[in-house]
């Protein structure tokens, strides 16, 4: 029905492997995108603020890690870390006078080279231990952040991000903050859709799925963990930057503890591991299921004149979010994006149950 | 500097350590027989001290009852654990075992305090709080107890590897395809290390408990009790008791002779130096079986 596929013949290799073969799906990401960017002029400003840019902004940094989590298999515990870095490096150069876009650039490498110097002495193990590295990782970064003044600006100072243009555009306006981070957003996205297609993503995938028999195969794993561990570094550092001048204008050390690194986890186990369109869904539940719930709680609270604790509506979010993660693990190890694709198949070949042979 | 001071920190750190250690056998116990590294050994051990705390002042049960009681309840929750959850994941890949124990790590995290509030809650052990005076240096008794026990609980739990169902575990823990051949329930001496770890993880909840008041900061002890384990060894008990005794001397003597230059803190950091610093330099620990990987 929906994403019907009788009736399209490809005529060329081109043709079909485009990134999004059937016409429907292409409608659709037209139509997402359309609606993104009308969002801004239709919506107010506490939607705008409050809700679209955390989402998009959080999406960025999950679909880095998931880059390296569901991409290339290297599990990391201390992606709020790597972001810490972007956004501390950036707010530092723009400080110094450096145009944002530079500056933004700058925030990312300073993460990909600290991240994947980090990554080059945890990749002489895997798994188990690579899970422990990343989680020491973060606690030295959060560590150094705040006790070298000369990086957070003192003990529990909050350092203030310059006011700093893009391309013109004043980031201090939402709807400039706002596009930048949707077309920040954009390029990482159509990134990582593209990976996928190269000999890069493919080099990937074989060491994610098991790296001696790609190294068997003459693909080298240390050089392309590495290498993932840049990128996605890179990624996470950028993301920070447009966090700190789009979102944040302000940042203190305590942003990017270790619970922005389980969030970050989270979303992408939540969204599903190794997909592009898991991130987004995954900030989505992550971001805003703890505010519904607590709503609802409240609510409820309210209607049958019980009485809910604070302490309890307070600890509901980490509560949700274990839940959530035990729960896709256990039920669904492959989260949203899984369930949206097994709807988008039963639709191909709706009314049959399956294509004919 | 005297030799004095050096000293008390460094008795003291060895008593702190030995109560991490108790931590980290858990997750060198489940280590050794499914391969699985517990994240949420720290959480098991904040459960405990609350279901202790429970038991104790909103029961009223006398603690010398209270305590084996949060015992026996925490070895089914472990068991509990591995029958609804960690069994489902056998033939996944690691990272989602290991995920799933995160997840359980920051739920736990959220319940226990959500439903009992989250101020500190105080147990009583039973331990005067008075130091022990020997020359010139201060003996914390807590510390002092709470490291006899956690040292009396690790060799009993490596003695317990001579035992029946001690071997049933070595067999596990060597090749579980080759002990489900002879008839080995493998499933179930799973089971019994996440309830003997969870056993463990309640010990040290308690006796830290006991030193710092029950919160959700006793989860914390995580980033230690891995610390340990990874210096000693993932699969090795004696490992652990000597990792332990390294871990707190060098936090004990960072805190005393670091902390007054930069202005404290490094209590935090040293546990993650440590594990950086034995990955990069000897990954399978001290003790721990070089890990050879087919294919």
């Amino acid at each position: 029905m929906f994403y019907r596929r009788a009736g399209i013949r490809h005529t060329s290799y081109r043709s079909e492997r485009r990134l999004w073969p059937l016409p429907f799906d292409r409608g659709l990401v037209a139509a997402v995108v359309v609606l993104l960017l009308v969002a801004p002029l239709v919506v107010e400003r506490l939607y705008l603020i409050g809700y679209l840019m955390p989402w998009i902004i959080w999406s960025t940094a999950a679909l880095g890690l998931n880059f390296l989590m569901g991409g290339a298999g290297q599990i990391h515990l201390g992606y709020g870390a790597i972001i810490a870095i972007g956004a501390y490096a950036s707010t530092h150069l723009a400080r110094a006078g450096v145009p944002f876009e530079i500056a933004a650039l700058g925030g990312g490498l300073a993460s990909a080279v600290i991240g994947s110097a980090f990554g080059a002495t945890a990749l002489r193990v895997k798994g188990l231990y690579l899970a422990m590295a990343t989680l020491a990782m973060q606690s030295v970064v959060d560590f150094l952040i705040t006790h070298v003044p000369w990086i957070s600006g003192g003990g529990q100072a909050t350092l203030t991000v310059p006011p700093a243009r893009f391309l013109g555009a004043d980031l201090r306006v939402d709807l400039a903050a706002y596009y930048v981070a949707l077309s920040v957003c954009a390029v990482v996205t159509l990134f990582v859709l593209n990976v996928g297609r190269s000999s890069f993503g493919r080099a990937l995938a074989a060491v994610r799925e098991k790296d001696y028999a790609a190294a068997v195969i003459g693909v080298d794993p240390f050089r392309y963990k590495l290498l993932a561990f840049w990128v996605s570094s890179f990624i996470g550092g950028v993301a920070g930057a447009v966090l700190a001048f789009c979102y944040y204008r302000a940042i203190s050390p305590d942003q990017f503890h270790l619970d922005l690194s389980i969030q970050l986890v989270a979303m992408v186990i939540v969204g599903g591991l190794g997909s592009v369109l898991g991130p987004f869904f995954g900030a989505a539940l992550i971001l805003f299921a703890p505010i519904l719930l607590n709503q609802a709680v409240g609510a409820l609270a309210a209607a049958f004149g019980l009485g809910i604790s604070a302490d309890l509506r307070a600890h509901l979010p980490l509560v949700l979010y274990g839940a959530l993660i035990m729960g896709f693990l256990l039920a669904e190890p492959l989260g949203l994006a899984k369930i949206y694709d097994n709807v988008r198949k039963y639709f191909l070949v709706w009314p049959f149950r399956h294509a004919p042979r | 500097m005297d030799s004095a001071l050096l000293l008390e920190l460094s008795i003291n750190g060895a008593c702190t350590g030995m109560m991490y250690a108790l931590v980290a056998a858990g997750i060198v116990l489940i280590y050794k027989t499914s391969g699985v590294a517990n994240l949420a050994q720290g959480a098991l051990a904040m459960t405990g001290a609350y279901v202790a705390w429970i038991a104790s002042t909103l029961v009223g049960l006398p603690m010398w009852i209270g305590a084996p009681l949060a015992a026996l309840v925490m070895f089914g929750v472990g068991a509990l654990i591995e029958r609804l959850a960690m069994r489902r994941m056998i033939g996944q890949p690691l990272i989602m075992a290991i995920m799933l124990t995160m997840g359980l790590e920051i739920m736990l995290r959220g319940v226990m305090p959500g439903l009992l509030g989250g101020t500190v809650k105080k147990i009583d052990i039973g331990i005067p709080n008075a130091p022990i005076i020997a020359g010139d240096i201060l003996i914390n008794r807590t510390l002092l107890i709470g490291g006899g026990v956690s040292f009396a609980m690790i060799v009993a739990s490596i003695l317990f590897f001579n035992s029946r169902l001690g071997v049933v575990m070595r067999a596990v823990s060597d090749d579980q395809t080759a002990s489900w051949s002879v008839g080995i329930r493998v499933e179930r001496a799973i089971a019994v290390a996440w309830g003997l770890s969870a056993v463990m993880a309640t010990t040290a909840g308690l006796l830290w408990g006991a030193t710092q008041g029950v919160d959700w900061s006793l989860s914390l002890l995580l980033v230690k009790a891995l610390a340990i384990a990874i210096l000693g060894g993932l699969d090795s008990l004696p490992g652990v008791l000597i990792a332990g005794v390294a871990v707190g001397v060098i936090e004990s003597l960072a805190t005393g002779i670091i902390d007054p230059v930069i202005g404290g803190g490094s209590r935090e950091v040293v546990a993650s130096a440590i594990i950086l610093a034995t990955l990069l330099v000897r990954p399978h620990g001290l003790l721990g079986r070089e890990h050879i990987e087919r294919v």
